[in-house]
């Protein structure tokens, strides 16, 4: 199709329409309401243009191009449509500019400039709209501004796959609501106030905190999911006021989640960790931070001496960065010890040594647009990865079939092709029934230990969904990661991938979850499990609270209390670990220190420091290369981040090279299914990390509240606890009063109990057995 | 009785006695020999699609689109379902035509919309019933169900191999729901509100399936035309204007009522079969088409005949046929305050000019009305009637505008004469009278 805009001539595809075309061309047009993510709702009418044998101006944004189109975006008829749109839009806004939050970056206040006139003709009473309380994330204190583009709605619609904002009433007095009293509580929610081009939705926490114009916008990454969302993180006086997308389209589009949004709040939270601390007679005291690094050299080298290097074990939290696990594990393998990982919430370790690389997802993130067909296996998925569920939800919007197997019925909010919950036992034999119907399907010989499996209905229909299109890809989730039957699940699902030639991967756990492999920070002698089941010397922690990231916190924090040594790196002082840390040093938040992410796909994101650290907190790899210097081993003389980095990648390598799922010798076994109670533990969107814990607004939303003992109606019966009453909830030597709540979409004989909780971590294992009794 | 008068009547003949809805009455009357000769003579489907093109029957919801043209958009290879839709949401003001069709002869709809789903193909239809007329719509699905019991309706109607199934629908009253695509919105259980065109309904309709949305009078004619053939269906009117139509008459006169004519017929006939002007009185305005059409002062008027293209020659359009007549004791200005006051509030807000722009227009009419107009009012409303008009999502803007653009035009000196004097020219004792609510007289 060849079109002419302004004389400029493009060629464009068929179904383009005239705003697609001048895109193209840099032809800028005025618009609100159209946006490239989104619907087209032509109801703005700010982009009206000329087009050569119509009568009427056209909205470019829904103009379908024909052949030999002539459009005029700057003709009189245009620009007086324009204008009279611009006035029309204008005589209702309140015009507080200078009062308003979105002053300076504001769409309607920029085209005004173009399109409005100095002086209104409307001399009559404006529209009144009030105010609607929301959440703690986004204000609509300021309605009247809103122009009806209706973006934030078809943003619920389509994006964050719930209506929650809708269009109440009709004519002037349309009105953008939440259904009665409801409050806004997507994981995505914060992109509306991104999407809206006017000061009708605005950030409650940044909120008259600063003028765009006085920020200074500098790149990072999130350290929080495993997608790794670019963002633009914006700065006064050396304080993050705000954090903010950064447009990639192949990593986070141009959205990110809240958590990735709002959790900058904790950065310049009170409780930051701001001077080294060392116990002195039974009290931690502030220290000068030689002397807490030549404490810490000084027991370290004590302890390899007299117990040997290997009762030393580290470990990381999977938000490092990769600088900081590869010098951690350096650090712990220089005092002689294998014992260092950074996944301290896995229980199932047993494919560790059989891994053939790097686990990953197994294909690149913008990939996913082109799959006929996945399967989530194990996965909270809307919660665990709002981004990624994101691009699931458009893939089914576009008639892919997504199935989900895991172990709540939550709703991910996408048209599920089939969806199965069962208890986290079962989990392997319902993914075992499922290799065995595309076996069937296939023709092919039930894989071994298969035998008595029967698939049900809906796990044929999974396997035969894999079978439909070209391409299909199964993911594995956190849920399949921290399960006890890890191992198996990884072995399954690449005989699955095997029979149905679909792609596999892991969604991953954080933000760094693949580049922990990179930076070797996997043990060669005990893992994250076994350096607390079998109680070790001296502790090292980087950016981990054992009692909310641990797979079982109980376990862990009985081994750290009898410890002769705790270090823990840490940006916060609210620790837990106050109890039984010796030394807690102040390390840098990610906007304060250089760093790199390896996102889920392989992607290599380097990062610098943006912001001055916070007190005097220092870049962690700083830290852990002097102590490297203090313990007197060699190869710790880095005088950058990109030093480290270069031991692991060649510079300008945008992928990790050697990403991997295979096994070698693939094994699995299905485990008898437990006769009792059974916890299923998620980890709560906004727990995930120290960071995120500590972020005040986040932690004021629905999906921060207290959790709850969560069964079945038949789970109750069976347990003889009164519905909604406080129940003990008893795991090993540890136990927990909670109150309980009817929630059929948990299994019957399973309790959901929240991990990463300070309410339950006196609780044991994630996906262990448990007892529930009348408090 | 339903219709007050007529002229060589077609839909409105032999509706007398209580039963004359009920299909019996209907088949007496020659209901469903159409229907009947089309399936039993396999009459191709181009055939009937052409008869109704000959009969040059023009859409009798307001713009007047030729029917068989319409039809003849449809996808005739489309896999898979289509639609065809009755649009019986009559919202206009002035305009109550429809309501007496379902109301007295609905078998007649049903059978047009059965011949129209046979002519395009399609096996299903809905008719979406004005939500402030439920008894229409309960009388409605009651003839239904005596078609269905008559094989009319189902599978293979009248034991040819042709099926056709029909709903009833009813809305809650939004005027916008009369708008075709805000009505398809509507039906499927969404807000009512228009979609941008294209995709015309004829490709992406009711479901995102083909769809032809037609006028209730515009169905019922169809019987008419297949048993008379669409030549003496023209003839029966005007070149270009075929049939006979309903003209909703009211305002004041003195038997309001819906009036059958063929098209064609003079106004003054029109005016004379509704019982002349109330209390002799002298005709000041009529608004010929519908509260969205423009008005004509009464000379213009008086020269008219009532078909599409002498109105619109006249400046005005035929619309759906309601005739508001007012005589010389309106006030144009509160007449226009109302008219105004409608299209403010029937506003779906969807698109900017319309949702601005109508609330614009109804403030400042309001506050002429009410003593408080500037005298550069006037050039304002003129203006932003053309920063609405041409530019919305749906006709809706137009509508709104045309009256204030054309009272304003026709009866400026009314609209200065209250800016200036902040009382209406016609005296308020004289508006009062005219009214018909007080008994002064002049």
């Amino acid at each position: 199709m060849e079109i002419e805009i302004d004389g400029k001539v493009a060629n464009v595809p068929d179904g383009s329409t005239i705003m697609d075309a001048a895109q193209q061309l840099g032809t800028y047009i005025p618009h609100f309401c159209y946006h490239k993510k989104l619907s087209i709702a032509a109801s703005c009418r700010m982009c009206l243009v000329q087009v050569e044998k119509a009568p009427k101006p056209l909205p470019a944004c829904a103009t379908p191009v024909t052949n030999g189109m002539k459009v005029f975006t700057h003709s009189d008829l245009a620009i007086k449509a324009q204008k009279g749109v611009m006035e029309f839009l204008l005589i209702n806004h309140p015009l507080d500019c200078p009062i308003c939050d979105q002053g300076g970056e504001c769409q309607l206040q920029d085209l005004a400039v173009g399109y409005g006139d100095g002086n209104s003709r409307f001399q009559e009473d404006k529209r009144v709209v009030f105010l609607k309380e929301v959440g703690p994330l986004i204000s609509m204190q300021e309605m009247a501004r809103c122009i009806h583009c209706t973006r934030c709605v078809r943003f619920g619609q389509e994006i964050a796959g719930i209506m929650e904002l809708g269009v109440a009433n009709r004519n002037m007095h349309s009105e953008i609501m939440t259904f009665v009293g409801r409050s806004i509580d997507s994981e995505l929610s914060g992109n509306m106030i991104d999407l809206c081009p006017v000061g009708a939705l605005t950030s409650k926490p940044f909120r008259y905190s600063a003028r765009s114009w006085e920020l200074s916008r500098r790149k990072s990454i999130s350290p929080h999911d495993s997608i790794g969302a670019n963002l633009s993180v914006q700065i006064k006086n050396n304080r993050v006021m705000r954090v903010l997308p950064r447009e990639n389209d192949d990593v986070n589009e141009c959205w990110i989640s809240d958590k990735d949004r709002f959790s900058y709040e904790a950065l310049n939270s009170p409780v930051r960790l701001t001077r080294p601390m060392v116990r002195v007679d039974g009290v931690l005291q502030e220290v000068e931070w030689n002397v807490a690094l030549d404490y810490v050299a000084h027991a370290l080298k004590d302890i390899a001496a007299k117990d040997g290097g290997s009762s030393i074990a580290s470990l990381a939290s999977p938000h490092s960065t990769l600088e900081e696990l590869y010098l951690l594990q350096k650090l712990t393998r220089a005092l002689g010890s294998g014992s260092v990982d950074f996944r301290p919430r896995r229980c199932d370790f047993s494919n560790d040594g059989k891994l053939a690389g790097i686990p990953w997802l197994g294909m690149r993130l913008s990939e996913i647009k082109e799959l006929d067909a996945v399967l989530v296996v194990g996965s909270f998925l809307r919660k665990d990865h709002p981004l990624f569920a994101q691009r699931l939800r458009q893939v089914a919007k576009k008639c892919g079939k997504i199935s989900l197997l895991s172990v709540v019925q939550d709703d991910p909010l996408i048209k599920l092709h089939a969806g199965i919950s069962v208890r986290p036992d079962e989990l392997p034999i319902i993914l075992a029934s499922v290799v065995k119907a595309a076996a069937q399907l296939k023709n092919e010989a039930v894989p071994a230990g298969l035998e008595n499996v029967v698939p049900c209905e809906a796990s044929q229909a999974i396997a035969k969904s894999l079978f439909v299109g070209e391409r299909s890809a199964i993911f594995l989730g956190n849920v399949a990661e921290q399960s006890p039957y890890a191992a198996s699940l990884h072995a399954l699902t690449m005989e699955l991938a095997r029979l149905t030639n679909a792609k596999f991967g892991f969604i991953g756990e954080a933000a760094n979850s693949a580049g922990g492999y990179l930076a070797k920070a996997t043990p060669t002698a005990l893992n994250a499990n076994e350096m607390f089941a079998q109680p070790q010397k001296a502790y090292i922690l980087l950016g981990v609270e054992p009692e909310l990231d641990c797979h079982n916190p109980q376990q862990a924090v009985d081994s750290l209390k009898s410890a002769a040594l705790v270090v823990v790196l840490t940006s916060f002082s609210d620790l837990a670990a106050r109890d039984y840390a010796d030394v807690l040093l102040p390390i840098a938040a990610y906007t304060e220190t250089s760093g790199t992410f390896i996102n889920t796909e392989g992607r290599v994101q380097s990062f610098n420091g943006i912001s001055r650290p916070i007190g005097e907190t220092r870049p962690a790899w700083k830290v852990l290369r002097v102590l490297g210097n203090l313990l007197d081993q060699s190869g710790f003389d880095y005088e950058s981040s990109e030093d480290v980095r270069s031991e692991m990648l060649s510079p300008g390598e945008g992928f990790v090279i050697g990403l991997n799922n295979s096994l070698r010798r693939a094994a699995w076994s299905l485990p008898e299914v437990a006769s009792g109670l059974q916890r299923i533990a998620d980890v709560p969107i906004y727990f995930t990390d120290p960071l995120v814990r500590r972020a005040s607004a986040l932690q004021k939303t629905n999906d921060a509240s207290m959790p709850m003992a969560r069964m079945s109606a038949l789970t109750f019966e069976a347990t003889g606890v009164t519905e909604g009453a406080k129940v003990r909830l008893k795991q090993g030597n540890g136990e927990v009063v909670l109150i309980s709540k009817v929630d059929d979409t948990v299994p019957v004989g399973c309790v959901r109990v929240a991990a990463a909780h300070p309410s339950t971590a006196a609780l044991g294992e994630m996906y262990g057995s448990i007892n529930v009794e009348r408090a | 009785m339903a219709i007050l008068g007529a002229i060589n009547p077609m839909l409105s003949l032999g509706l007398d006695g209580d039963n004359a809805w009920r299909l019996a009455d209907y088949v007496n009357r020659g209901g469903y020999s159409a229907l009947r000769r089309i399936l039993e003579g396999k009459i191709a489907q181009g055939d009937v699609i052409n008869e109704v093109k000959k009969s040059v029957l023009r859409g009798r919801g307001g713009a007047g689109f030729p029917t068989g043209l319409k039809w003849s958009f449809m996808p005739r290879s489309f896999p898979g379902d289509k639609y065809v839709v009755c649009n019986s949401d009559e919202g206009e003001p002035g305009t109550f035509k429809d309501r007496d069709i379902l109301r007295y002869n609905p078998h007649a709809v049903i059978e047009g919309m059965i011949i129209a789903g046979y002519a395009m193909g399609a096996s299903r239809g809905y008719n979406y019933i004005h939500g402030e007329v439920w008894e229409v719509y309960q009388r409605f699905e009651e003839a239904l169900a005596e078609a269905r019991s008559a094989c009319m309706l189902g599978n293979n109607i009248l034991n040819s191999d042709f099926d056709f199934d029909l709903f009833a629908h009813h809305g809650y009253g939004a005027y916008i729901c009369g708008e075709e695509t805000a009505l398809l919105e509507s039906i499927e259980g969404k807000k009512g509100q228009p979609r941008f065109k294209p995709p015309f309904p004829a490709s992406f309709g009711l479901y995102g399936k083909p769809t032809t949305i037609n006028n209730t009078e515009t169905f019922a004619s169809i019987p008419y035309i297949i048993n008379l053939g669409g030549e003496a269906y023209l003839e029966a009117g005007k070149a270009n204007n075929g049939g006979t139509k309903l003209f909703s008459v009211s305002g004041h006169v003195n038997r309001p009522g819906n009036y059958e004519i063929p098209l064609g017929t003079p106004f003054a006939t029109l005016l004379d079969m509704a019982g002349g002007m109330r209390g002799g009185r002298k005709l000041k305005a009529c608004i010929p088409g519908g509260s969205s059409a423009p008005v004509l002062p009464a000379a213009a008027i008086m020269d008219c005949t009532m078909d599409y293209d002498s109105i619109s020659k006249a400046g005005s359009m035929l619309g759906s046929g309601a005739v508001i007549v007012m005589d010389e004791t309106t006030c144009m200005v509160r007449a226009l305050e109302r008219l105004a006051f409608f299209y403010f509030e029937e506003s779906c807000g969807q698109c900017t000019p319309c949702r601005e722009g109508t609330n614009w227009l109804y403030k400042v009419i309001h506050r002429i009305e009410n003593g408080k107009g500037r005298q550069e009012d006037l050039d304002l409303l003129g203006s932003v009637t053309t920063n609405i008009m041409g530019r919305t999502i749906c006709a809706l803007g137009d509508a709104a505008s045309m009256p204030v653009q054309s009272f304003v035009k026709h009866f400026r000196d009314e609209f200065a004469y209250h800016i200036e004097h902040k009382k209406c020219l016609v005296p308020v004792d004289v508006q009062r009278a005219g009214s018909g609510f007080f008994t002064a007289t002049i």
